[in-house]
């Protein structure tokens, strides 16, 4: 028998409904890190140790010399550690929230790549979004893209309500 | 001795990726010998880290900085065991995925280890 906000119980329960309100929520919140969403945190996970250590070392070191590449660099750190979170913690807000941050970051790359090649001047030192993340491999311009494909696809495939709940 | 080892490292990386994109290949989870193999690369970051940290008490200078090169030693290190937990998660072909791109992003970190140090 579910147990329902308006159902009335005696004090000594009242612990143990709460415990299991707590539970409860977890197995519904779909999970996003199972398949390949696991391969996309390990990414992420990587692209924000990346990012954002390399910013933190440029801003406290030597800011003056292109405070615009390493702003942005650590802006692009936040935005990585916040789709990280998001597919970590799963659930539909989150999914739609990373979606959103990918299509963020996707625009991202693709302003600053394009910004970098137009008017190099501006960037006296390298961002992580340079060159459309050539120094990383391109996996800055990769991520967003297939992260958005996994995230649109496993709305899709939890939709039809799986029998087990899981 | 240093240089020595990032080479050794990042083949022993690569060897790694390879290794799991089969296991990938043929919809295989890491088994034992990939982590036995996992420890194999990770003993060699963890050589390489000790060995970077002597190099630079006896007053050797990184080409790119000492900061930058510690923090890529340290990440180096780290790299693998991550993505080894990640695939414990994981236990279907995409654990072994992570766990190749775990080597490739290893060997990586090993170039640019290359380029800090100052060849």
């Amino acid at each position: 028998m579910a147990v329902t906000d308006d159902e009335p119980r005696a004090q000594q329960n009242k612990q143990e409904k709460q415990e299991e309100r707590e539970k409860q929520p977890k197995p519904r919140r779909q999970k996003l890190i199972t398949g390949p969403g696991i391969l996309l945190v390990w990414l992420y996970g990587v692209m924000v140790v990346g990012a954002v250590s390399r910013s933190a070392v440029q801003i406290s070191t030597d800011f003056h010399k292109a405070p615009l590449a390493y702003t942005l660099s650590a802006l692009a750190g936040v935005v990585y550690g916040f789709i990280t979170y998001s597919l970590v913690r799963g659930g539909e807000t989150a999914r739609k929230a990373a979606l959103v941050c990918c299509a963020a970051e996707l625009a991202g790359v693709l302003a600053v790549g394009a910004w970098t090649l137009a008017e190099p001047s501006a960037f006296p030192d390298a961002t992580v979004w340079s060159d459309f993340g050539m120094g990383y491999l391109f996996i800055p311009v990769l991520l967003p893209v297939t992260a958005v494909f996994w995230l649109r696809k496993s709305r899709a495939h939890t939709r039809p309500a799986e029998p087990s709940g899981a | 001795m240093l240089v020595a080892l990032t080479v050794a490292t990042s083949v022993a990386a690569l060897a790694l990726a390879a290794w799991c994109g089969f296991a990938a290949y043929r919809d295989q989870p890491t088994k034992d010998w990939h982590f036995i193999g996992m420890g194999v690369v990770t003993l060699l970051t963890l050589v390489q880290l000790i060995v970077g940290i002597v190099q630079l008490a006896r007053g050797e200078d990184p080409e790119q900085g000492t900061t930058i090169f510690v923090a890529y030693l340290i990440g180096s290190f780290a790299c693998v065991p991550a993505a080894g937990f990640m695939s414990l998660a994981e236990r279907t072909r995409w654990g072994s995925v992570t766990v190749a791109a775990g080597g490739v992003v290893l060997a990586v970190l090993e170039v640019r280890l290359f380029d800090i140090w100052g060849g």
